[in-house]
């Protein structure tokens, strides 16, 4: 008898380990499943829209969005601003340097790389960042991470990589995989009075109307930034990305490039790696 | 007996003139108050609403016009929002899983 009772005390133990070991292994981060089910996600979704074709956001949700955005790109709405960009970043700051002593490859086909984690900041940078960071560093003054200037600046940077897929990195760095976590459960996490995530519009919705837009799927959505966009006729960057759409769910949008912000650039570009650079984009 | 029935009678009336009266200046301010803590909380959660910012607005407009009524009825308005968006913040800690691509 009590060999028994010793053997199914053993027992429990042993299933009791095995459901934590489970429960653990379930909240343990593992980018790299998460990319390979973020993909297979979206294309069992759209079994017709080529793996490439999502980083065109809605229009390949739509054939005839898809027939008038060919149309519009023969004559596209942010070009201008990458005529602006280039100039920009060609011109020298004051000390003589320039944007291109800033970035690996003079800043040109970088795109692809960004945002990256940072290990002597330890923090994910991005490309906005990144240009900031090389302005201040050279006695410049900031510019505003939501205005045309910083959209010009990264529209052009994209120019320069269409094509090149995203190759965003995961160092080996307990902080890199910590700051990967927090940018995921910032996009699945719901918030402002209507209660929505990013997930709400971007993975459960992709391909629905919300009123006149047809919303975009989450794989591939940055691969497009900066976009000009119809509704705001200009340029935004992805800083204004993320605080509108906060702001539209009646969330206080917190500062561009905070944190929050910083960290789910990097999970939601990560999880498109492989997908080409198609920025700047234009939406509707 | 009459006279303790008077005095009873009296601050009745009294209490119940007091509640139908309009809100103080002094209830608008207490119940701001608490509105703007509730919405302190949620900023230490990341997780304001615009709509409490823009009820918090309304209710000192309100009372800055001398409308104590709305302004205290604004306030509590403001705090019940607070507190949603500081439940929906606290919930989201663990039910952010639910909606995770797996």
């Amino acid at each position: 008898m009590r060999s028994a009772i010793r053997f199914a005390l053993a027992g429990f133990a042993l299933v009791t380990l095995i459901g934590a070991a489970a429960v653990h292994a379930a909240d343990t981060p593992n980018p790299q499943a998460d990319a390979a089910a973020f993909k297979k996600f979206f294309t069992d979704k759209f079994p017709k829209v080529k793996l490439e074709d999502f980083v065109n956001g809605p229009y390949s949700m739509d054939e005839g969005l898809y027939r008038q955005w060919q149309e519009k790109e023969q004559f596209p709405p942010y070009e201008f601003s990458v005529e602006m960009g280039k100039e920009m970043f060609s011109k020298p700051f004051k000390n003589g340097k320039s944007y291109a002593d800033c970035f690996p490859n003079k800043g040109i086909g970088v795109r692809q790389d960004y945002p990256y984690f940072d290990t002597k900041q330890g923090k994910v940078v991005t490309l906005e960042l990144a240009l900031n960071q090389c302005r201040e560093a050279n006695g410049e003054p900031p510019f505003s991470y939501v205005r045309d200037e910083m959209a010009a600046l990264t529209g052009y940077m994209a120019f320069t990589s269409r094509g090149k897929p995203f190759d965003i990195k995961i160092p080996d760095d307990p902080r890199a995989l910590e700051a990967y976590q927090k940018g995921k459960e910032y996009f699945y996490t719901r918030r402002g009075q209507l209660n929505f995530s990013c997930a709400t519009c971007h993975v459960q919705s992709p391909g629905e109307r919300i009123r006149a837009e047809v919303l975009a799927p989450a794989l591939g959505i940055l691969n497009a930034m900066p976009i000009y966009r119809s509704e705001w006729s200009g340029m935004g960057t992805t800083s204004r990305r993320f605080t509108t759409c906060n702001s539209q769910i009646r969330g206080v949008p917190l500062s561009p490039q905070d944190d929050e912000y910083r960290d789910v650039e990097y999970y939601l570009s990560y999880v498109s790696n492989g997908l080409p650079i198609s920025g700047p984009g234009a939406r509707p | 007996m009459r006279p303790t029935i008077a005095i009873v009678s009296l601050i009745a009336v009294f209490a119940g003139a007091t509640s139908l009266q309009a809100a103080t200046e002094a209830e608008f301010s207490a119940a701001y108050a608490a509105a703007e803590a509730a919405n302190k909380e949620a900023g230490s959660l990341r997780n304001q609403w615009t709509t409490t910012a823009a009820t918090l607005a309304a209710a000192k407009k309100a009372a800055t016009e001398g409308n104590f009524d709305s302004a205290v009825a604004a306030s509590r308005e403001a705090e019940a929002l607070a507190k949603a968006s500081i439940f929906q913040a606290t919930s989201e800690k663990t039910l952010w899983k639910d909606m995770e691509i797996r």
